[in-house]
């Protein structure tokens, strides 16, 4: 599960965000919507603990980021938060099949070769296993993206405007995607968009209003 | 997917970039290594064949030339000596001499220098006989270990000599008796190794056909002569040079040269101080290579810091996703100096096979115009030093890219993005 409490950023002291709590419940499916400005992308690094919150705190799955050392929330977030960016990125030196293994070990897991091999089974990738990123399609490297994100099988899974580059066809498919394999992980969901198309079909929203 | 695997992948992922940084840095270590390789063996062989010679005595020219003539048998000699003037080093009883070995040279066979001159020579040099004898007769000689291997002489080969140092053929002396190989030495690793060692009467004998004055006994001083094998017997009769040990070193000994080279038409030269004299004039042309090699080793140690560092601008992204993905600061940190110490070492290793396969290919002609052996696979604590300071120069030239890499702030980067 994810929850925050009177989370707040300052931005260079003069630009300070404050974010309504969340509570999200293991295995639900959250969007969180917002304008450009309104702190989403902020917030998403907060939750992923990319960031350090000022005031206030994260839980996820049932530990405190705060309560953490650098290095132990660097292990952690490797653990157990699956993220999702935009733009799918790679270790471009490596393939398909080692930069999965690279999340494996980066958070201290062994290699399991064969969930590497299912996992990309499931999202219709695996002929690419032995390919180098740049030889990927887009789709392709948004599958794999996610296929890395769930690898360590996370308890939270965060996508940073997954779709807004995408049409109407592939957006849909990749929030099906989404969906899907959070639920076969039993891991909550967070999407977080400005993309309108996305509202009617997630059931938890969380609306962030622009604060600058 | 340990850090040094990916290490490897970002480096091969840049196979030009990669292949300059370790050519440039093999380069730097290949030099100094081979300098070392080259100083080693040189002044090895060099202070091996001192000998405890404490003085050299010949005709008037270079003293470098007369020591390296006589006792290195690299130079062509500067002249030659009458016994006659030189009687009073050769003679027994001497106060201030230990041993006098008298060197005739001047003739070769297929380019190994054939020696005039006494038993004492093989005591000089510690050479023991391996097989057969010391020459006794005229035109009997005694070969090194060397010439045996590499001319297939053994016990009972004979050849005729030729006049010079060049076997070319033209100028064998085939109007003579040939030489007769009656005994082979063993190994020592000096310059006898090299040598062919018969009596001074054979390279007389050899000669005084060529000039045309055969055998003629009307020369008062071969009549009065006692005993035909002694050379004071023969005082108009000439040689290269005396190599001299004396029997203590003092004052009378250092001006016995002074007094050779004022007094008399002889020369007499010190080989401690030529052969030092020699070094410091080399070491002006191997301080100038070490200085190359230095700045070739400090480009290549700038070439791997600045593929680092640039490599750092096309890879902030994935360095922030390995920091998502769960990867410490500390191991982006190890991640780039791995790449840093990767191709020193790498470098390093080309470097020294480089180094050592110079050497031999250097040995082989340097064998065939000097006679001296030389070898590329002898390996020197040296190099390990060198070893030390090439991981050091990756490490330093990795080390602000490291730094840098290891304060990429994940969430900025992935913003910018």
């Amino acid at each position: 599960m994810l929850a925050t409490k009177n989370l707040k950023y300052t931005y260079n002291d003069d630009v300070a965000l404050s974010f309504p709590d969340i509570e999200c419940q293991k295995g639900e499916r959250w969007l969180l919507l917002g304008q450009s400005g309104s702190g989403k992308t902020t917030l998403l690094h907060l939750l992923g603990g990319l960031r350090t919150a000022k005031d206030g705190d994260v839980i996820v799955n049932g530990t405190s980021l705060k309560s953490l050392t650098q290095e132990a929330l660097d292990q952690f977030r490797g653990q157990h938060i699956g993220i999702i960016f935009q733009k799918a990125h790679f270790i471009k030196a490596l393939t398909v099949e080692e930069n999965l293994a690279l999340a494996q070990s980066l958070a201290d897991k062994p290699i399991d070769r064969n969930r590497i091999k299912a996992l990309l089974d499931r999202l219709n990738v695996s002929h690419k296993l032995k390919s180098k990123p740049d030889q990927l399609s887009i789709g392709e490297q948004q599958r794999v993206a996610i296929a890395r994100a769930l690898v360590n099988k996370p308890a939270v899974i965060l996508a940073d405007e997954p779709t807004s580059a995408l049409d109407d066809v592939n957006c849909d498919e990749v929030v099906q995607l989404l969906e899907q394999q959070a639920a076969e992980e039993n891991a909550t969901l967070l999407i977080v968009t400005h993309d309108g198309r996305l509202k009617e079909k997630f059931e938890h929203q969380i609306i962030l209003n622009p604060q600058v | 997917m340990n850090l040094v695997k990916l290490s490897w992948r970002n480096l091969t992922s840049k196979p030009l970039a990669m292949l300059l940084s370790l050519l440039l840095f093999a380069l730097g270590v290949g030099l100094i290594s081979l300098l070392f390789l080259l100083n080693h063996q040189l002044e090895e062989k060099f202070q091996k064949n001192l000998a405890g010679i404490d003085l050299v005595i010949g005709a008037k020219g270079s003293p470098l030339q007369l020591i390296l003539n006589s006792m290195y048998h690299v130079d062509a000699p500067t002249g030659n000596i009458t016994i006659g003037e030189a009687k009073a080093f050769l003679r027994d009883g001497h106060p201030l001499i230990k041993m006098a070995v008298p060197i005739s040279v001047g003739d070769s066979y297929k380019s190994f220098r054939i020696v005039g001159t006494n038993h004492k020579i093989t005591e000089l040099y510690g050479a023991k006989v391996a097989e057969g004898q010391l020459w006794k007769e005229d035109f009997e000689v005694t070969i090194g270990a060397s010439l045996a291997d590499e001319l297939g002489l053994s016990v009972g080969s004979e050849f005729f000599s030729s006049h010079g140092f060049v076997s070319d053929g033209i100028n064998e002396h085939t109007d003579t008796e040939p030489f007769k190989v009656v005994g082979v030495l063993s190994p020592s690793g000096s310059v006898v190794d090299q040598l062919i060692l018969t009596n001074t009467q054979s390279i007389w004998k050899v000669h005084s056909g060529h000039d045309g004055h055969e055998e003629e006994p009307a020369d008062s001083s071969k009549i009065a002569k006692a005993d035909p094998s002694d050379l004071l017997s023969y005082p108009d009769e000439e040689i290269t040079s005396v190599l001299l040990q004396f029997s203590k070193r003092n004052m009378q000994t250092l001006n016995l040269g002074r007094n050779i080279n004022e007094n008399t038409d002889m020369m007499a030269a010190m080989p401690a101080y030529e052969i030092n004299r020699l070094y410091s004039m080399m070491g002006a042309g191997e301080r100038l290579l070490r200085l190359v090699a230095g700045v070739i080793v400090f480009v290549s140690g700038l070439s791997i810091f600045i593929a680092l560092f640039d490599s750092l601008r096309d890879r902030r992204y994935e360095l922030a996703l390995m920091r998502v993905m769960g990867a410490t600061k500390i191991k982006l940190f190890i991640l780039i100096i791995l790449e840093g110490l990767i191709l020193a070492i790498l470098g390093y290793i080309i470097g020294i096979l480089l180094s050592h396969i110079g050497m031999s290919v250097l040995a082989g002609y340097m064998e065939s115009s000097y006679r001296y052996s030389f070898s590329g696979s002898i390996f020197l604590k040296e190099e390990l030093y060198l070893l030390a300071g090439a991981i050091g120069i990756g490490l330093l030239a990795a080390l602000i890219p490291a730094i840098q890499a290891s304060r990429t702030d994940i969430s900025d980067t992935l913003t910018d993005s």
